[in-house]
């Protein structure tokens, strides 16, 4: 019986996130919530994020919830989705905002003049729908879930890490790019695990039991 | 790679799934958390539900089924139909839709495209558009099903809600929602090419190839049909199933 706190910085709707995760987690106690202190209570922290990077980083602050995302991202087991993933980085290409930093590395939009597809049509961007995730090392979060599964995407923008060792998915899309990455206490995802049927539960349901 | 996307489309009516016969007679055809959790378990890739109801003292039952299905179906949710403002797509999106489908309002209101898509991101605004052949080569927008001319060209107008905001089409034909004659595969491939979002192709599904011939000549990023599943015929997975042998990407 544990505490998982979702942050809510007013970008988007964790009613989904927080139900998915309810589904798989009876036994816990799901809190969806801006203020600091429960973020620092909680035993596990989910950071989503939906719309724009440069908006998302300012609610984020208007709020004053930086000092405890950072601070829940040194030690607690922490799940960052989508927007909530990109936000980890340096800076982003979006709005030519910094993020958090705590990886270095940008966040890049698909490059239009390579967005064709094998046949010569054209690769629609937003990359929106199902697509494969190859794991790139043994973590605990991929447990019982077939390298290759398909995830729910949905985003213009993907993040270009730094250290190549912390890249712990990717996906073809045009371009390989970087779907997950995972560092310590620290896992972070582009695609929706809460929209992404079995395998995405599974998922939310291995990070309610990681312990790093 | 990315898969092309199968998208049932429900008729919702004062809480209930409704299927029309020849668009007259409305049949109860269940509760829309039990058809929305079949449809994910045939492997739909999202579920769409098009809020019917005719009274608007009603509008707000739409939001319960949309937060009964969020909590127990897993995958993505279009839900449109009489969506007119902002609030109207908050409420949605609050209540669990993860996508909001704008049509008439788009139309008379462009600006709407712009506001929705700026206050709650481009992913989560689809545009919807009714088009029918006006001219060879030639597709003219119309609202209130199919009734009313806008005078607007569909090509034009779908690039127009792109550079408003919006994430993703759903181009329906007039002329061939409802006949089982397969999409109209010109108007969609031009209007596929014509924009870098994603366009569903919907209106004229009457066999599993016609889904395949959506994606294939087309050039449709996913496809929508309804009575084809409804009834019975065929099942999500024997779509995909007949899409993947003939070349298509899928998840199955």
């Amino acid at each position: 019986m544990s505490k998982v706190a979702i942050i809510d910085y007013g970008m988007g709707n964790l009613r989904s996130v927080a139900k998915a995760i309810e589904h798989v987690a009876t036994a816990d106690t799901v809190v969806v919530t801006a203020d600091p202190a429960e973020v620092l209570s909680a035993d596990r922290v989910v950071f989503p994020g939906q719309g724009a990077m440069p908006d998302c980083m300012r609610e984020l602050d208007a709020r004053g919830l930086r000092p405890a995302v950072l601070e829940a991202a040194r030690n607690k087991p922490f799940l960052g989705i989508c927007i909530g993933q990109q936000m980890l980085f340096e800076h982003s290409e979006e709005g030519n905002v910094p993020g958090l930093g705590i990886f270095k590395g940008e966040v890049r939009r698909f490059p239009a003049e390579r967005m064709v597809a094998a046949d010569g049509s054209r690769l629609k961007v937003p990359h929106m729908g199902w697509n494969e995730v190859w794991q790139k090392q043994a973590h605990p979060l991929w447990a019982g879930i077939d390298d290759g599964a398909r995830f729910y995407y949905v985003h213009s923008y993907y993040v270009d890490p730094a250290d190549p060792a912390i890249v712990a998915a990717t996906t073809d899309y045009a371009i390989p790019f970087t779907g997950a990455v995972a560092q310590a206490n620290i896992f972070a995802i582009q695609f929706h695990p809460e929209k992404s049927a079995h395998a995405g539960l599974q998922l939310l349901s291995n990070f309610m039991s990681w312990k790093p | 790679m990315l898969a092309k996307r199968i998208i049932p489309c429900l008729d919702v009516s004062a809480g209930r799934v409704v299927k029309g016969i020849n668009f007259v007679e409305l049949r109860d055809a269940g509760d829309p958390v039990e058809v929305a959790r079949r449809y994910d378990e045939q492997g739909a890739d999202e579920i769409t539900f098009l809020d019917i109801t005719a009274s608007s003292d009603d509008r707000n039952i739409i939001l319960h089924v949309v937060e009964q299905v969020a909590e127990q179906v897993f995958i993505p949710l279009t839900v449109g139909g009489g969506v007119r403002t902002v609030d109207d797509v908050r409420r949605l999106l609050n209540a669990g839709a993860d996508k909001v489908s704008i049509n008439t309002a788009a139309v008379n209101n462009p600006q709407v495209v712009a506001d929705a898509s700026g206050k709650v991101g481009s992913q989560c605004i689809v545009v919807a558009i009714d088009a029918k052949q006006v001219a060879p080569g030639k597709w003219e927008v119309f609202t209130h099903g199919g009734r009313n001319r806008t005078g607007l060209d569909a090509i034009e107008w779908a690039r127009k809600v792109e550079s408003l905001g919006a994430g993703e089409i759903l181009l329906t034909s007039m002329d061939r929602d409802g006949t089982k004659n397969g999409f109209d595969l010109g108007l969609t491939r031009a209007v596929s090419d014509a924009v870098s979002i994603p366009v569903i192709a919907s209106g004229g599904v009457g066999s599993l190839d016609h889904l395949a011939d959506g994606v294939t000549q087309g050039r449709a990023d996913a496809v929508l049909a309804a009575s084809i599943f409804h009834f019975g015929e065929h099942t999500v997975r024997e779509a995909k199933e007949l899409m993947r042998a003939r070349g298509i990407e899928v998840r199955l």
